[in-house]
């Protein structure tokens, strides 16, 4: 096992080290942040002060150098837009999309699971068409329109729910509900398409023969077998959350690494894009790790 | 005595129409088809239609309700905020979005397929690096990769199609590869290589027909998922730039009207599911048409099983 993820850590390393070399070159192609920072009319001295004081007038390969040796003194360094340490506000950001990551996957899971188990126990019935219906529904509607159809009914219309920010747990409603949609449709035909092949096994009509109870035969007998493709898809969803959701994020003016990604290349800030790369890198590394170490608890054929 | 012989049809039917009652077996296929081909018409005939409706300003009709058929059928989705009428819009706009979509799911595909069918075949260290790269791209968050490389392009239709194609690259790289593997062992293989057949016939004549049904699924598929990533794309303002519209862009213009006028990002929002919609019934359709092991479901649909 520590063999394996030694391996895959070596392997993420190599792809994030090169990751962040291009993205540091990349982005500094973008344009000099200096006259987004200053004022227009900033004296010439000024503007050379602010770059001297970041290292912008050196050579790129010099900053690229530079920015390498306070790496490797654990310094990110500095976010021009707050004037904070880059990774702290990026640590802050991601705080609050592992949260929203958190709450959405778990209601999803929930839901699809179970829904999706109910459906596949009767192929073809009622429940089973309006189910499938809804996921492939859910599964095709772009979130940006869903966010702005559920504004405009529950915030604007109806007054409901509030729009944005995170104060109260009613602002984390609509971002978590839009959220939700597409994993879910996606989920919920996984779950059902996994449970369909594994309801028609063997095992599970010997234990239907025995006269074991259908709920246990659906959630203990068929699921856990069924969770594999299941648990691949849920990773996948989560990661995507988890790399920014920058869509949902930035229509609820919800201060995640998302909306924080996409701020901060606009206003050129690099430092904080590196450091928020490097975080969502990590975060998909684990959350990897952790959909194999599920895999090798749900089948003990599994071995790494 | 019984008869026991087996009904076969009066006449024998073409491939068309066999492939057309297939479709008809199942009613939503066929309705997401049917939406298909109105979506594609209008992308091909839209702009010469309608392009000069399209982009007529009409001020005394700005943000006109829909259902008021007062100000003619053009108008039967309300206007805009300069009172260009949404219905001829939605239509000029599908030739944006389809374009690109299609434009990229087409580059990936070929692309992915290539270096799927190099990386399955020739197991040496070509190979290795080529699925090393599909990993890279994996890794790599994909919006952000847009966006960095939009911000610093300028965003123009080649460079979203561009960059949305190397992103779904992995995706056909990964399935060639892997049906490649499993279909390279296969007895046909095997005696194609015995008979002296070059690697390239062996290839192009004997695995890629085989893999090619699983890729249009999947194509279908992320036909879908690539029109939702333009969309967002044009949304956030990095995408496809105006006057050129999309459906992506219509919904993010409306943004502002938000309070005042919902029909301005909500037509738009549902030509967009209803297209996804479309692409994905088409290709759970198609996962089951195309299988030859799955196929009877759809030809035995309708008859009466005696």
């Amino acid at each position: 096992m520590t063999g394996f993820i030694g391996k895959r850590a070596l392997a993420s390393g190599i792809s994030l080290i090169g990751l962040v070399i291009l993205v540091f070159f990349l982005s500094r192609l973008t344009g000099d942040p200096t006259n987004l920072y200053l004022p227009l009319d900033a004296s010439i001295e000024a503007r050379e002060q602010f770059r001297q004081l970041h290292g912008f007038n050196d050579p790129l390969i010099v900053q690229f150098g530079r920015y390498v040796m306070d790496l490797a003194q654990g310094d990110f360094g500095e976010s021009l837009q707050q004037a904070r340490p880059a990774m702290e506000v990026v640590l802050q950001a991601f705080g609050w999309t592992l949260r929203l990551a958190l709450i959405t996957m778990t209601c999803v899971t929930v839901a699809a699971i179970v829904i999706g188990s109910l459906a596949a126990f009767k192929v073809g019935g009622i429940f089973d068409r309006i189910a499938t219906f809804f996921s492939l529904v859910g599964a095709s509607a772009p979130d940006f329109w869903l966010a702005i159809v559920a504004i405009v009914i529950f915030a604007v219309n109806l007054h409901w729910l509030p729009t944005s920010g995170t104060g109260t747990p009613w602002h984390w409603v609509l971002p978590v509900a839009v959220l939700f949609v597409r994993p879910f449709g996606l989920i919920l035909q996984v779950v059902r398409g996994s449970m369909i092949t594994t309801l028609s096994s063997a095992y599970v009509k010997t234990a239907r023969a025995k006269g074991v109870r259908t709920r246990s035969i659906i959630f203990v007998h068929g699921l856990r077998n069924a969770m594999l493709p299941v648990i691949t898809v849920i990773g996948d969803q989560a990661a995507a959350i988890l790399n920014g959701a920058v869509v949902i994020e930035t229509i609820f003016g919800f201060p995640g690494i998302g909306k924080l990604m996409i701020d901060s290349i606009l206003l050129r800030d690099f430092s904080v894009v590196l450091a928020s790369i490097m975080i969502s890198a990590v975060a998909i590394f684990i959350m990897n790790l952790l959909i194999d170490i599920a895999y090798a608890m749900l089948d003990p054929r599994i071995r790494y | 005595m019984t008869d026991t012989r087996i009904q076969s049809d009066p006449k024998p039917r073409g491939p068309f129409t066999t492939w057309l009652s297939m479709l008809w077996a199942d009613k939503l296929a066929f309705f997401a088809a049917l939406f298909l081909l109105v979506a594609l018409l209008c992308a091909i005939f839209g702009p010469w239609l309608m392009g000069d409706l399209a982009t007529k300003q009409n001020l005394r009709g700005r943000n006109a309700p829909p259902f008021d058929l007062a100000r003619g059928w053009l108008m039967i989705l309300g206007a805009d905020a300069l009172g260009r009428p949404l219905l001829p819009r939605i239509v000029v706009a599908a030739q944006n979005t389809l374009m690109v979509a299609g434009a990229a799911v087409l580059c990936s595909a070929v692309v992915g397929c290539g270096l799927g069918l190099i990386a399955g075949y020739s197991r040496k260290r070509a190979a290795q690096w080529i699925m090393r790269l599909g990993d890279v791209i994996m890794s790599f968050p994909s919006l952000l990769l847009a966006v960095i490389v939009l911000y610093m392009l300028e965003p123009s239709v080649a460079n979203i199609v561009l960059v949305l194609a190397i992103t779904r690259i992995p995706v056909y790289l990964r399935t060639t590869r892997a049906e490649v593997l499993e279909v390279r062992e296969r007895m046909f293989v095997q005696a194609a290589r015995v008979m002296g057949a070059s690697d390239r016939r062996i290839i192009f004549r004997h695995i890629l027909p085989v893999v090619l049904p699983t890729l249009l699924t999947i194509a279908t598929l992320d036909f879908a998922f690539v029109m939702l990533a333009e969309s967002s794309l044009s949304f956030l303002g990095i995408g496809i730039q105006p006057p050129e519209i999309t459906w992506g862009l219509m919904v993010a213009q409306g943004r502002e009207y938000l309070t005042t006028a919902w029909w301005l990002s909500f037509w738009p929002g549902l030509a967009i599911i209803g297209t996804t919609l479309s692409l994905n019934l088409l290709s759970n359709w198609m996962r089951i048409a195309l299988d030859p092991a799955q196929r009877w479901r759809l030809e035995m649909r309708g008859r009466k099983n005696d």
